[in-house]
């Protein structure tokens, strides 16, 4: 926006600092400000990203566009801002709390390499609540909730996230020489870059475990955590990654709009209800679908209602159809006035409805699965008699809706047929199986 | 009161399709170009239709690794200028809970759908609730107010999540489309001349040069202006309670102003965001009220008892929260008894119970097994079968 040259990004009137004395986040704050100036990054297109704790202040001493939300969710702000805008720099100012809530985000956002850059207040508790444990405090350390001796063993933030796809990562005291380089490259980078700055809390942390820059030093000595960029590595920036991937789709995705146009008539007079039971994996709800589409192209109204169980390669597949010549207002189940049963798990599965019957519904049924006790006028199909589709039992559902059309009329078989070609993938074998299913119904 | 159930279009634009297949529409049509989600029965094709279809749009879609991650990247697109959508169940919501008062507090417009499946807690991941209605309304902290829309129909899916859009720009509010596993999951015949191309509401932004306060209204019932980042302002966003220009405070006259603020913008508005249907037979003494796929039951069970000389009236209700009470209230007037019809246990009804007079008889037919509430139960309850 500016031409001019920005000689701080502090916003004055805001200032000075909260934070309490020998805290380490001011420094860290000025040295922010030193890399931003340095970089000149537009402040309309810089937006710096918070979320709770005491590093949480941090945004409002800064004239740039900024985002102060909830514990531990500023990743996946910075992700939705720089995934719909990715011209943006967008920094996270995090704590060690943020990191122990937001753990999943973190991880998350890592794996993306989306453009954020994180900078790590840690200072190894919740310092704004009253002196906590966090997820990096050391095991031992004495914090307001682990009186006796912290027993967790910490997160170490770095190692987790540079082995879990993360770009840029580094790890620093607040009191290092390099600080402000590291801080550069961290918002230089172009992907999802982390520095965890490790600091004093000399409210709670620092003065309960005798803390100070050595013994600091030494923490992190014993804990085998190295300083320095630690890992580092060149892969696609999410949010461009993201467009990349989707324009070399997109002629390929793109589709019109179909409408079914009414072509055949239907001389039925009334709803009719049915139910269809199959088993899984034998295009029960595909044969359906097109039995439903048919009736469109008929001038009729229809619903269909698919259940399975939540493991969808096994066990029944049974779906409620209703077709009408008027709109259909109630969906839910009704007693059918068909059933149709293709397979033993359907059959084990509509058992009550087929007790439900009347001696004006029909049943039609495999007739490997006869006898079927029930009042219903029943109809039996049998497959051997489809030749060399009689095996195909992915075929059975449109064969044994086609033989119904033909025995019912409730609309033209012609109609149902232009609704399987309309289904690509299996439209030459269904309407193959569609002309060898006639007479495959025996009625007793 | 908008009459928005249309039925008897042409033949020539029927389509066979659910709810969630209508709302992806409703929204694309909508300029919708955010989306992140979770996986959730009953949910899961919207999610599903996004992720395809959005970058056909030069939208973004996404999978989240969770619902507050989801819900928590809408609201930072949305302030980075896109038009989000999200889409989750019952158990989702719960998670949103906390973004949901952050998306009130920042003034964020957001469409939330809630495909309501049975609870509580996993409950019947495919069995169809009304079970989120309070919930909806009262599911963050501190009370604020919210739009939930709910549609009884596929075409209302599309035409009411396309409202949904034009109410959360106009109002910087999140906008909940309270549908249903049923809704969204049967396919049905549809006219698509019924889908009404709600006019797309720019998003309310300041104009370049002015010295802007995010949160400067004239008076509380305003919608404050918009900035977007990387826009031509810059912009404070906060979820903690603020002055007018975005800045934490505890000064109580800024905090009492915000607050009240945040209630007036909607509570100041209810006869533009009303929307409800009545159909109402001269002589009647019977109304019957609904909302959501309950009411193409009593649209149903209405026609059969009048068909029998029996005479009934019904009020479909569109815009759940704020509740229309004045216009509830207009219909109520007169009947000996009124019947709230819906899947949970009463929740809308104590609302209907609150605005109906004392010699007004008001009951409730609930179901909770899963089961839709039939035409002839509805029927049975009002002794007309």
């Amino acid at each position: 926006m500016s031409a001019e040259i920005l000689n701080s990004y502090l916003n004055e009137t805001t200032l000075p600092y909260p934070f309490c004395p020998g805290c380490g986040h001011s420094m860290v704050l000025n040295q922010l400000d030193a890399v931003l100036v340095d970089l000149q990054i537009d402040p309309h297109k810089l937006v710096i990203v918070t979320d709770i704790g005491c590093v949480g202040l941090s945004d409002k001493f800064f004239d740039t566009n900024a985002f102060h939300g909830l514990h531990g969710r500023s990743m996946t702000y910075a992700t939705g801002i720089k995934l719909a805008n990715p011209e943006l720099k967008v920094i996270v100012l995090i704590g060690d709390g943020g990191c122990t809530i937001g753990g999943n985000h973190l991880i998350s956002a890592a794996r993306r390499n989306i453009g954020i850059s994180v900078l790590v207040f840690n200072n190894l508790n919740f310092g704004m609540t009253g002196g906590e444990h966090s997820v990096t405090t050391p095991t031992g350390a004495i914090t307001a909730t682990t009186n006796y001796g912290h027993i967790e063993r910490p997160l170490d933030i770095c190692g987790t996230i540079s082995v879990n796809g993360a770009g840029y990562v580094a790890r620093s005291t607040v009191f290092e020489k390099n600080l402000p380089e590291l801080i550069t490259e961290a918002i230089a980078y172009d992907g999802f870059s982390l520095l965890d700055i490790w600091e004093l809390c000399t409210a709670y942390y620092a003065p309960k475990n005798q803390l100070n820059k050595k013994s600091l030093e030494r923490t992190l000595a014993s804990l085998n955590f190295s300083t320095g960029v630690l890992h580092q590595e060149i892969r696609p920036e999410y949010s461009h990654a993201y467009r990349t991937v989707v324009t070399e789709q997109e002629e390929e995705a793109l589709e019109p709009e179909k409408t079914s146009q009414e072509q055949f008539g239907s001389n039925l007079s009334k709803e009719v209800d049915f139910i269809i039971a199959g088993e899984a994996g034998k295009k029960i709800v595909s044969g359906a679908a097109a039995f439903s589409q048919g009736a469109l192209k008929s001038g009729l109204w229809a619903t269909q209602r698919n259940d399975h169980p939540v493991t969808v390669q096994s066990g029944y597949s049974v779906t409620e159809l209703k077709l009408s010549p008027e709109e259909i207002l109630f969906t839910g189940t009704t007693r059918p006035d068909v059933i149709i049963v293709l397979f033993d798990e359907g059959l084990k599965k509509v058992s009550p409805q087929i007790n439900e019957l009347c001696e004006d519904d029909t049943l039609y049924i495999n007739s490997d699965l006869l006898p079927v006790e029930t009042r219903a006028k029943v109809i039996s199909l049998d497959f051997t008699k489809a030749g060399k589709w009689s095996g195909k039992k992915r075929l059975w559902c449109v064969m044994a809706l086609a033989e119904l059309l033909r025995n019912t009329n409730y609309y033209p078989l012609e109609a149902f047929q232009a609704a399987v070609s309309e289904q690509k993938r299996f439209a030459e074998d269904n309407l193959t199986a569609i002309e060898a299913s006639e007479g495959l119904i025996s009625f007793s | 009161m908008e009459q928005i159930l249309k039925v008897n279009g042409s033949k020539a634009n029927r389509e066979f399709i659910n709810g969630a297949d209508a709302i992806v529409r409703g929204a694309i049509h909508a300029e919708c170009d955010f989306f992140a989600g979770y996986p959730i029965t009953p949910a899961t094709p919207i999610l599903l239709q996004m992720v395809n279809e959005l970058p056909k749009v030069g939208g973004v879609a996404i999978q989240a690794e969770d619902e507050i991650a989801a819900i928590g990247m809408c609201i930072g697109a949305a302030m980075a200028g896109s038009r989000v959508l999200t889409a989750t169940s019952g158990p989702g919501i719960s998670l949103y809970s906390e973004n949901i008062g952050m998306a009130i507090m920042g003034e964020v417009p957001i469409v939330i759908v809630d495909c309501q499946r049975m609870g509580p807690a996993t409950g019947g991941a495919t069995t169809t609730s009304q079970g989120d209605i309070q919930f909806l309304r009262w599911g963050t902290s501190g009370g604020y107010p919210v739009i939930v829309l709910s549609p009884t129909n596929v075409v209302e899916c599309y035409n009411l999540t396309r409202k949904a859009f034009d109410l959360s720009e106009r109002f910087r509010v999140p906008v909940f489309l309270a549908t249903d596993k049923e809704t969204v999951s049967t396919n049905v015949t549809v006219n698509t001349a019924d889908f009404e191309a709600v006019p797309v509401r720019e998003r309310n932004l300041a104009a370049e040069g002015i010295d802007f306060i995010p949160y400067r209204v004239g008076q509380a019932s305003d919608v404050p202006d918009m900035a977007v980042y990387g826009g031509a302002h810059i912009l404070r966003f906060t979820t903690s309670s603020h002055n007018e220009k975005g800045y934490l405070t505890k000064n109580r006259d800024d905090v009492g102003r915000l607050n009240e603020h945040l209630t007036e913008k909607i509570s100041a508005h209810i006869d533009e965001i009303a929307m409800l249907n009545t159909d109402l037979q001269s002589g009647a003494d019977t109304l019957i009220i609904s909302y959501g796929v309950t009411a193409r039951s009593v649209t149903e069970a209405v026609r059969l008892a009048r068909l029998e000389g029996k005479k009934v009236s019904a009020l479909t209700i569109y815009s759940l929260w704020p509740i229309p009470e004045r216009q509830i209230r207009e219909v109520l007037d007169g009947y000996k008894r009124v019947l709230v019809v819906e899947l949970n246990h009463g929740q809308y009804l104590r609302e209907i119970e609150r605005l109906a007079k004392n010699d007004q008889e008001v009951i409730g037919l609930s179901r909770v097994d899963g089961g839709l509430i039939s035409p002839s139960e509805i029927l049975e309850k009002v002794g007309m079968r």
